[in-house]
């Protein structure tokens, strides 16, 4: 499979993306580590006309900002899945990102371009949105920040507007809180079935609507000190899972509850849950 | 194909290739593993599902294992490119990992073989003694459809034994 024609253009300013953007409009197109956008343009599901490369950029690296964790936007899976820093202060993060794909996607694959491409299945979505992380956006009005609950709209589609470049995710240091990744799926290198992120009182889910969302009545649950079983049974309410060849809809709310409560159990032994968080 | 390719679209991509420096004129849409098959004729790369799943294509560049049907030809631009054609090594001109295959059966069709020893290469590099689950983690990205994996979990295991020692 040979994707449709396109120019391809190694980006040297982050202004020179954003004025390429607003220029092309939908025929230009983004690519980070191209471990999402390349497959989709083999299958032509995407044919953008103009590729901007964003490797050339200064988007990449890791470091704590007070207490604040800031990672660039081209940083791989790869390094935020081995960084000190993330396995200290969002060690959650760092266990999604290990298990996103396989090593050669991991390689080169990145937490901005998984975040942009905003798969409901998406490791990274699921796990930033529980550590309720902060999207450092920048566009032709300037910079603005973009919460991870407001992030995710629908599938396959972010709050990003036409012009807009992720630029960092910043997530406060959730060092001490008890968090855990489970993540479904019948080969290691797939997409989720279904996966549960948890940090503290949040509670994220993946696969289970047309992006990634909160497990909302769970989380209420853990907050009023109820027991991890009984917040664990209630996972999968206010979801619409999708039905397709790797699970019925029933099913995957089954997994929700069931990983749910596997991913509760193991946070509660990692550091503090629900209504102890400060 | 032919009707969609446009003389507008070509970029120069000059990389090193298993040490040596290689250049050549490709569509900006040609996928790294079509110029290395291809351009170059360095068929070693297989191409097994064409949807970035198989790890057949699996090469390393600048060192990192990578999907060389999910890298633009363009995008190796610059920078250095290993592919099975460029492991060589003290077993008889074999790297240790290649010899792994060969003591330990690690292949039946072969198919899948240039990119599991282009994986494993990577692995070792760094991570030189893994654990047997290290290694069926390592191999995540890469599908054979004959052995079953065992024969090849035990060959990275063989390589990381005999890794910078002579066959005796």
């Amino acid at each position: 499979m040979i994707p449709a024609p396109f120019r391809h253009v190694i980006v040297d300013h982050l202004d020179h993306a954003i004025a390429a953007l607003a220029e092309h409009g939908d025929d230009a197109k983004l690519m980070a580590g191209g471990q999402s956008l390349i497959p989709l343009m083999k299958l032509r599901l995407a044919s953008p006309t103009v590729v901007l490369d964003l490797c050339r950029l200064s988007l990449g690296g890791i470091r704590l900002d007070g207490t604040e964790l800031v990672i660039g936007a081209m940083t791989t899976y790869r390094d935020v899945a081995r960084s000190a820093l993330v396995r200290e202060h969002a060690p959650l993060l760092a266990a999604a990102a290990a298990v996103v794909g396989d090593p050669q996607v991991r390689n080169r694959g990145t937490i901005g371009g998984g975040l942009a491409h905003a798969d409901p299945a998406g490791d990274v979505p699921c796990a930033v949105l529980a550590l309720g992380g902060a999207l450092v956006v920048r566009g032709p009005e300037g910079e603005r920040v973009v919460s991870a609950d407001d992030f995710f709209v629908g599938y396959w589609t972010s709050a990003l507007g036409g012009a807009e470049v992720l630029v960092e995710v910043r997530i406060a240091s959730r060092a001490g809180v008890g968090w855990d990744y489970q993540k479904f799926n019948i080969r290691s290198q797939d997409w989720a079935t279904v996966a549960v992120a948890v940090s503290g009182s949040r509670v994220a889910l993946a696969s289970m609507a047309d992006r990634v969302i909160r497990a909302t009545q769970t989380e209420q649950i853990l907050l009023a000190g109820g027991s991890i079983d009984s917040a664990a049974e209630v996972a999968d309410a206010n979801t619409e899972p999708p039905a397709d060849l790797r699970a019925t809809a029933d099913y995957r709310r089954h997994l929700a509850r069931v990983l749910s409560g596997d991913a509760l159990r193991a946070a509660a032994k990692r550091g503090v849950l629900g209504k102890d968080v400060s | 194909m032919n009707s969609e390719s446009s003389t507008e679209l070509l970029t120069r991509v000059s990389a090193t290739v298993n040490g040596r420096r290689r250049a050549a004129e490709v569509e900006d849409r040609t996928l790294l593993v079509h110029f290395l098959r291809e351009t170059l004729r360095l068929t070693g790369s297989h191409v097994g599902c064409d949807t970035s799943n198989c790890g057949a294509c699996t090469i390393l560049l600048d060192g990192d294992a990578v999907k060389s049907c999910t890298v633009l030809a363009v995008q190796a631009n610059g920078r250095e490119v290993t592919t099975v054609e460029g492991l060589s090594g003290p077993f008889d001109g074999r790297s240790a990992v290649q010899e792994g295959f060969r003591q330990c059966h690690g292949l039946q069709c072969g198919y899948c073989t240039p990119g599991m020893l282009m994986a494993c290469t990577a692995l070792l590099a760094d991570n030189p003694s893994p654990t047997r689950d290290e290694v069926r983690e390592a191999l995540e990205g890469n599908i054979c459809r004959c052995t079953g994996y065992q024969m090849i979990v035990d060959s990275v295991l063989w390589a990381a034994e005999h890794h910078g020692t002579q066959k005796s």
